[in-house]
C-alpha cells in the first residue's frame, strides 16, 4: 500500500525556536498510526503543517499525494481533523457546529452523525458555552467522524473524555480501520496508542526518534520477569542482557533484553522453577527511554523508576536503522 | 475584610500588570489632548470679544448644542475651548472605562481565566471588586492628570480641577454601569454592547435636553454625561454636581455585587436556553453574518434614531441663529438653504466616521476568531483562507454600506419631515452613500494589518482615532498638510454642500481594494497564529 502522509526533512521555526528539526515519517494507507510524544515535542505543529495551517521552513510534505499548502480545498474534502484544543463558538449549539463543519468539509453522513451523537451521549441542543471540556471534545469528534474522509488527523482526541467514552472512541477508530480509512492519532496517552495503533512514531524535540510496528519497537525494550525458584543460582546479574536483578528470598526479579531471555530461562530452569510471570514491555518503556534518557533535568524524576536507562541501543535521539 | 473579597489585592496587581501599556497610554493620551487644547486656546481666542462671539454662535447652532452641549459662560476661555470635551470626549472616556471593566470581569470569566484563579484562595466578589478598583483608580488618575494638564496649559486652576474631577467621577459612574452589565449577560461582547448602549442613550438624553429653551431640561439631568456638563467647569464650577455621578457609583457597586451573589461563575442572570439540534448555517458566510448580525442590528437602530433626530433638527438651525451677527453669517453662507445643507453635510460626515468605527469592529472578527481557535477548525475543512477572510471582511463592508444607507434615509426622512420637502430624502441618502468608500478604506486596513501582523490588528483603531483626531484638531495642532491629506475622510465629498466627485470616490475605493489585496496576500502566506 502507498503512503498517505509523507514528511521528509521538515523544519519549522517560530522565531528563534525550532519546533520541528528535520522531521521524517510516513503513514501508510489504511493504517492507524500512533504519533507519540510528550507535551511540546511538536505533535500539534506537525498536524497543523499537514493541514496547511502552518508553512514549513524546509523539507517536503505530501498528504494524499497533494501539497497541503497549495491544494487546500481539494485535500481537505478528503480529510477530517480534530484539533488538540477544541474551541467552539459560545453561542452556537453543538448540533449547529457539527452540521456547519460537516457541510464545510463537503460530506457528512446524517445517519452516522445521529448514531455518533447517541454513542457519545452528546446533547446537540445545548449552547457550546455550557459544554464541559469533554463535551466540547465530543462535538469535534462527532463532526470529524461523521464525515466520509479518507484520512483522519486526530490531535489528542480523547483529552477530557471519561474512560467509558474513551472506549467508545476506540470502537470508532477500529471501525474506521475496518473500512480501510487511514488515521493519524497523536497522543501522549500510551495505552490508547498501544490499543489502537498498527504502527507508532515517537517524536521528541521535533524529530522522530523511533518508528515502526509495536512488535518491532518492543524489541528495543526489556521484558520484566519475576520467578520463584528452589535455590537462587549465583551470578544471574552477570548473564548477558539481564539487568536490575533483585533477589528477595526465593524470588527473582529482573529486566531482560530479548537477547538475554534464553540465558535467563536456562539458568532459572536449572534452579528449579516454581512460578514465572513476565510482563511484555509497554509503550511506557519506549517513552521513558526516549525522553527519559535525555539530559533534561526536569525529567530526571520520571527516569528514576527502576527502568533501565542505559539501554542497549544507546542514547536516544539517534534513529534506529529500521526507521 | 469579608471572605468573599479575598484575593482582591492580588487581582488588582495582576490587572495592572496586564494593562501596564494600555492604561498609561490611554491616560497619557487624554492628558496630552487636554494640554494641547488648553495651550492653543489662548492664541485662538485672544480677547473676550472673540470668545463671546464664538460662544454665542456655538450656543445658537442646534447641531453643535446637540453634539457638544452649551457654553454657560460665553466670556470663559476654558468653557469655550473645552466645549468638545465635556460631552463628546467624556463619552469616549466612559467607553474606555467600560472596556477596561468588562475586560477584567466578564471577558476573563468567559475565557475561563477566572476559573483557573478561582481554584486558589479567591473570594467570589474579588474579581468584580478588583476590576472596579482598577477602573476607579484609572478614572481618578486620568482626571487629576488632565486637571494638571489644563492648569499647566494656562487655564484657571479651580476650573481645571473641577473639569478633571468631573471626568474622574463620570469615569467611575460608567465603570459601575459596566460592573452591573457584566453580571447580566453571559458574554463579554453582550456586556460591552449593553454598557455602550447605556452611554449612547445617556448621550442622546442630554442632547435632547440641552436643546430645550432656555436652558437644559430635566432630560439632561437624567444623564451622567449631562451631569458632567452641568458641573460647568470654568463657568461657575458647581462642585456639588460631582456628588451625582459619585452617588450613582455608590448605588451601583453594591447592586453589581448583589447580582454577582445571585448567579454562578460563567452564567448570566438568565439561564441558558437550549438551541436548535440541527444547524442551518450553510457556510462561512452564514457564520460571519450570524456572528456579526446582533451587533450590527444595535448599530443600525442607533443610526436610525440618531439620523431621524439629527435630520429633524435641520429646520431649527436658522431659527436658533437670530443675532444680527449670525444672520450676516447666514447670508454670507448663501441663505438658510445653504445653512441647512452645511448642517446636513456635517452630520453625515460624522455618521461616516461612526460607520468606519463599526467597520473596524466588525472586521476585527478576523483576528478574534483566529485567536479563539475557531479559524483553525474552519480552515481544516474545505474552506480556503481567502474565502474565510472574505466572509468577515465582506460582511463588515456590507454592514458599513447598509449603515450609511440607513443613516442617509433616516436623516433625509427627518429633514424632509421638518422642511416638508421630500427631495431631502434622496439628497441626504446620496450624501451618506458618498461616505462609504472612506469608511471601507478604514475597514480594509484591519484586513491588511491582520494579514501581516495579526497580533497588531487593534492598531487599526489607532489609525482611525488618529484620522479623527487630525480632522478635529489638525488645524489647531498646525499639522502639516500632507499629514492631514492622508485621512481618507478628507477626500470624501461633503454632500449635499459641494458637488460630488465620482473620481474621488473611485480613488478611495481603489485604495481600499489595494489595501485589502495586500491583506489577502499576507494572510495567504503566513502561519495561523494563536
Amino acid at each position: 500500500m502507498g503512503s498517505v502522509v509523507e514528511i521528509s526533512g521538515v523544519v519549522k521555526r517560530f522565531g528563534t525556536v525550532t519546533a520541528l528539526d528535520g522531521l521524517d515519517f510516513e503513514v501508510a494507507a489504511g493504517e492507524v498510526h500512533g504519533f507519540l510524544g510528550p507535551n511540546g515535542s511538536g505533535k500539534s505543529t506537525t498536524l497543523r503543517l499537514l493541514l496547511g495551517l502552518l508553512r514549513a521552513n524546509a523539507g517536503s510534505i505530501r498528504v494524499l499525494g497533494l501539497d497541503p499548502w497549495r491544494d487546500v480545498a481539494v485535500l481537505h474534502r478528503r480529510l477530517a481533523y480534530v484539533p488538540g484544543d477544541v474551541a467552539l463558538w459560545p453561542n452556537l449549539t453543538g448540533g449547529e457546529v457539527i452540521d456547519l463543519l460537516g457541510r464545510l468539509q463537503g460530506g457528512q453522513d446524517p445517519a452516522r452523525r445521529d448514531r455518533l451523537l447517541q454513542l457519545f451521549e452528546l446533547d446537540p441542543g445545548k449552547k457550546a458555552r455550557t459544554y464541559s471540556k469533554g463535551n466540547r471534545q465530543k462535538v469535534a469528534l462527532v463532526a470529524a467522524l461523521s464525515t466520509d474522509a479518507e484520512l483522519f488527523l486526530l490531535d489528542e482526541p480523547t483529552s477530557g473524555l471519561d474512560p467509558l467514552m474513551e472506549d467508545t472512541f476506540r470502537g470508532c477508530i477500529r471501525e474506521l480501520r475496518s473500512e480501510g480509512r487511514t488515521v493519524l492519532l497523536s497522543s501522549h496517552i500510551l495505552s490508547e496508542a498501544e490499543a489502537l495503533s498498527d504502527r507508532v512514531s515517537i517524536i521528541r524535540a521535533g524529530r522522530v526518534v523511533e518508528t515502526g510496528p509495536l512488535q518491532q519497537l518492543r524489541h528495543l525494550t526489556r521484558t520484566s520477569v519475576t520467578a520463584d525458584v528452589e535455590a537462587v543460582p549465583p551470578g544471574l546479574d552477570l548473564l548477558p542482557g539481564v539487568h536490575d536483578v533483585v533477589i528477595t528470598n526465593h524470588r527473582i526479579n529482573a529486566q531482560v533484553e530479548p537477547a538475554g531471555l534464553t540465558h535467563l530461562m536456562q539458568a532459572l530452569t536449572a534452579a528449579g522453577l516454581q512460578s514465572l510471570t513476565s510482563q511484555p514491555p509497554t509503550l511506557e518503556d519506549l517513552f521513558l527511554r526516549h525522553y527519559g534518557a535525555g539530559n533534561e533535568a526536569d525529567r530526571a524524576g520520571v527516569t528514576g523508576r527502576g527502568q533501565g536507562i542505559s539501554g542497549p541501543v544507546g542514547s536516544s535521539g539517534r534513529r534506529p536503522g529500521n526507521a | 475584610m469579608r471572605e468573599t473579597f479575598a484575593g482582591t489585592g492580588t487581582l488588582v496587581r495582576l490587572g495592572l500588570r496586564r494593562d501596564r501599556w494600555l492604561l498609561p497610554a490611554w491616560i497619557a493620551g487624554f492628558a496630552l489632548v487636554t494640554y494641547s487644547t488648553a495651550e492653543a486656546s489662548a492664541g485662538l481666542y485672544p480677547d473676550v470679544g472673540s470668545r463671546v462671539e464664538a460662544a454665542t454662535a456655538l450656543n445658537a447652532t442646534a447641531s453643535m448644542v446637540a453634539l457638544f452641549g452649551r457654553i454657560y459662560d460665553p466670556a470663559s476661555l476654558g468653557a469655550l475651548s473645552l466645549i468638545k470635551y465635556t460631552a463628546f470626549m467624556t463619552a469616549v472616556l466612559a467607553a474606555l472605562m467600560v472596556v477596561l471593566t468588562i475586560r477584567h470581569t466578564r471577558a476573563d470569566e468567559e475565557s475561563g481565566r477566572l476559573e483557573l484563579l478561582g481554584g486558589g484562595r479567591l473570594g467570589r466578589d474579588a474579581p468584580l471588586a478588583a476590576a472596579l478598583a482598577i477602573s476607579f483608580g484609572a478614572s481618578l488618575v486620568l482626571g487629576l492628570l488632565s486637571a494638571a494638564a489644563l492648569a499647566g496649559g494656562g487655564l484657571p486652576g479651580s476650573g481645571s480641577l473641577a473639569f478633571g474631577l468631573g471626568w474622574a467621577a463620570t469615569g467611575m459612574a460608567y465603570s459601575a454601569v459596566a460592573g452591573v452589565a457584566a453580571q447580566l449577560t453571559a458574554s463579554a461582547r453582550g456586556a460591552t454592547g449593553l454598557s455602550i448602549g447605556v452611554i449612547a442613550v445617556t448621550y442622546a438624553l442630554r442632547a435632547v435636553g440641552d436643546l430645550a429653551e432656555p436652558g437644559p431640561s430635566v432630560l439632561s439631568w437624567l444623564s451622567p454625561i449631562g451631569w458632567n456638563q452641568q458641573i460647568r467647569a470654568f463657568a461657575g464650577d458647581r462642585w456639588w454636581v460631582l456628588a451625582l455621578p459619585l452617588a450613582l457609583a455608590v448605588v451601583l457597586v453594591p447592586a453589581s455585587l448583589a447580582l454577582r451573589g445571585r448567579r454562578d461563575l460563567g452564567a448570566g442572570l438568565r439561564a441558558e436556553r437550549p438551541g436548535p439540534v440541527r444547524g442551518s448555517l450553510s457556510g462561512v458566510w452564514d457564520l460571519a453574518v450570524r456572528l456579526q448580525l446582533r451587533v450590527w442590528a444595535a448599530w443600525a437602530a442607533a443610526f436610525v434614531i440618531f439620523g431621524v433626530v439629527v435630520g429633524s433638527l435641520v429646520g431649527n438651525v436658522a431659527q436658533f441663529l437670530s443675532s444680527p451677527n449670525a444672520q450676516d453669517l447666514i447670508r454670507m453662507l448663501g441663505g438658510p438653504q445653504a445653512l441647512n445643507d452645511a448642517f446636513l453635510a456635517a452630520e453625515i460626515s460624522i455618521m461616516g466616521l461612526l460607520a468606519a468605527a463599526y467597520g473596524v469592529s466588525a472586521a476585527s472578527h478576523l483576528r478574534s476568531e483566529e485567536a479563539a481557535g475557531h479559524t483553525e477548525a474552519l480552515l481544516a475543512t474545505a474552506t480556503t483562507r481567502s474565502r474565510w477572510a472574505s466572509s468577515h471582511y465582506g460582511a463588515a463592508l456590507a454592514g458599513v454600506a447598509l449603515l450609511m444607507l440607513l443613516s442617509g434615509l433616516s436623516i433625509g426622512f427627518g429633514a424632509a419631515w421638518v422642511l416638508a420637502d421630500s427631495s431631502q430624502i434622496s439628497r441626504a441618502t446620496v450624501a451618506a452613500l458618498a461616505q462609504i468608500p472612506a469608511a471601507w478604506l478604514i475597514t480594509s486596513t484591519v484586513l491588511a494589518v491582520f494579514g501581516w501582523a495579526p497580533r497588531l490588528t487593534a492598531a487599526a483603531w489607532g489609525l482611525l482615532l488618529g484620522f479623527v483626531a487630525l480632522g478635529e484638531f489638525g488645524v489647531l495642532w498646525n499639522a502639516p498638510q500632507w499629514l492631514m491629506d492622508l485621512s481618507p475622510f478628507r477626500h470624501s465629498p461633503l454632500l449635499p454642500v459641494g458637488s460630488g466627485s465620482v473620481s474621488e470616490l473611485a480613488g478611495l475605493t481603489a485604495v481600499a481594494a489595494l489595501i485589502s489585496a495586500a491583506g489577502y496576500l499576507g494572510w495567504r502566506r503566513r502561519d495561523l497564529a494563536a
